[in-house]
């Protein structure tokens, strides 16, 4: 009898590690997927947060994925062990602060981990020859076999034909005849790929798959790690960043301002760890104050809760102030004009 | 047959699955787990967990205001 080759797959949710897992599926090899959460995903938050796009599938692309093949898939929590990552890239930063090459040798390594752990065989991804700057170009993809424990046993498939064999290849676990040749930024050979095996509905490349890769995003961890005189975070500060307008008016304080009504569900969910104001008198957004204010902080963040909301014409508007403690009061103010409120408060 | 609920409000996407699959890997087949949740996303995403798996969902419906996901597991047991 022979015995079945297993592999991982590790399937971030878009095309190319569907069509990677395809393409090994298809020469009898059991495959399981591994999805890495590392806090930074763009899928599903900012989804899932915003009231926008509300005609759009709220789905987890990797479970999509994995559901369509047929595979099981296990999301790893990656989000402590990221941090130092993140904090410290071995390998330094992209265009933003993005650690592209030291990020996939850790999601790498986990599939290897899990490998071991399981008795698994290899490990595959969907990695494109020259696709990133950062992290997929030929001098790039061998740092990952190598930081990633994986060295012989991880299989590009879909660019298999241009790299040396590896173990899976040679031992005849899968046939290297059968895998592809696809090289560069062009999506040209994913996409006819993905029409001869049928797939429709997957996810379509929206600038990439993590927050860190975003020049705002960046910035407003810049400006939190500045302020926070320490390179460090938590879980809720790296969500926090996602949501809503960030202003600080003040080097001491800054305001989390919701754009809609999803992110103020959202934000009341973060209430009772911050000062925060609410329109009383009107419709209008939680704004939550990250820092310590005082009363002429509170009276300016006031008037600014009250220019986004919609007694922004108004004379006067009411405004609960509540603070950590639930203790409320009510302020009356005069909403700001935009002009008043200077560009470089936005972050 | 035990019943189980799992909170996870105020988490979002995966984090509401990452904690399902974490609660049920303690179960036993047969085991009921309720999941309540805050994010839309989790009525596709727990099912198509659930169908992966090789579990079974109840229901998934909205209720006053919360998601709630209610599923059996399954697992081969031995």
């Amino acid at each position: 009898m022979t015995v079945r080759a297993r592999a991982v797959s590790l399937i971030s949710g878009g095309l190319d590690s569907m069509l990677a897992t395809k393409m090994v599926l298809d020469q009898g090899v059991d495959v399981v997927g591994i999805n890495i959460y590392t806090g930074f995903c763009i899928t599903g938050h900012t989804q899932a947060i915003r009231f926008k796009h509300k005609e759009k599938p709220k789905r987890n692309n990797a479970l999509w994925v994995a559901d369509q093949l047929g595979v099981e898939l296990h999301i790893l929590d990656v989000v402590a062990e990221y941090k130092d990552i993140v904090i410290h890239p071995k390998h330094g930063y992209g265009a933003h602060l993005n650690p592209c090459l030291d990020c996939k040798g850790l999601m790498v390594r986990k599939a290897r981990e899990w490998m071991e752990r399981h008795g698994f065989d290899f490990v595959l991804t969907g990695e494109v020859l020259g696709q990133r700057p950062k992290s997929q170009l030929k001098s790039k993809l061998p740092i990952v076999a190598r930081d990633s424990g994986t060295e012989d046993l991880l299989l590009r498939p879909l660019s298999a034909k241009l790299l040396r064999p590896t173990l899976p290849e040679r031992n005849g676990w899968v046939d290297r005849d059968r895998l592809g040749a696809i090289s560069g930024r062009s999506r040209r050979g994913q996409i006819a790929l993905a029409k001869a095996y049928g797939f429709t509905g997957y996810a379509q490349p929206a600038g990439g798959c993590c927050f860190l890769t975003d020049a705002n995003y960046s910035a407003k961890l810049r400006d939190f790690w500045r302020y926070r005189e320490k390179k460090d975070y938590e879980l809720d500060d790296i969500m926090l960043l996602k949501v809503g307008r960030h202003l600080r008016p003040r080097p001491h304080f800054k305001m989390i301002i919701a754009r809609d009504e999803g992110e103020n569900r959202f934000l009341q969910g973060y209430c009772r760890r911050f000062t925060h104001l609410t329109s009383d008198s009107h419709p209008g957004p939680v704004v939550l104050l990250d820092g310590e204010t005082n009363d002429e902080d509170v009276a300016l963040a006031a008037r600014v809760t009250a220019r986004f909301g919609k007694g922004r014409d108004e004379q006067e508007v009411r405004v609960r102030v509540t603070a950590m403690d639930g203790s409320a009061r009510i302020m009356s103010v005069s909403p700001w004009s935009s002009e008043q409120i200077p560009e470089d408060w936005y972050l | 047959m035990s019943r189980f609920t799992l909170d996870a409000r105020n988490l979002i996407c995966p984090l509401p699955v990452v904690r399902t699959q974490e609660k049920v890997e303690q179960l036993r087949s047969g085991d009921e787990l309720e999941v309540v949740c805050t994010d839309p996303g989790v009525l596709h995403d727990i099912p198509a967990w659930c169908r992966i798996h090789g579990h079974e969902v109840i229901e998934a419906v909205e209720r006053e205001g919360e998601l709630v996901v209610r599923l059996r597991v399954r697992k081969l047991e031995g």
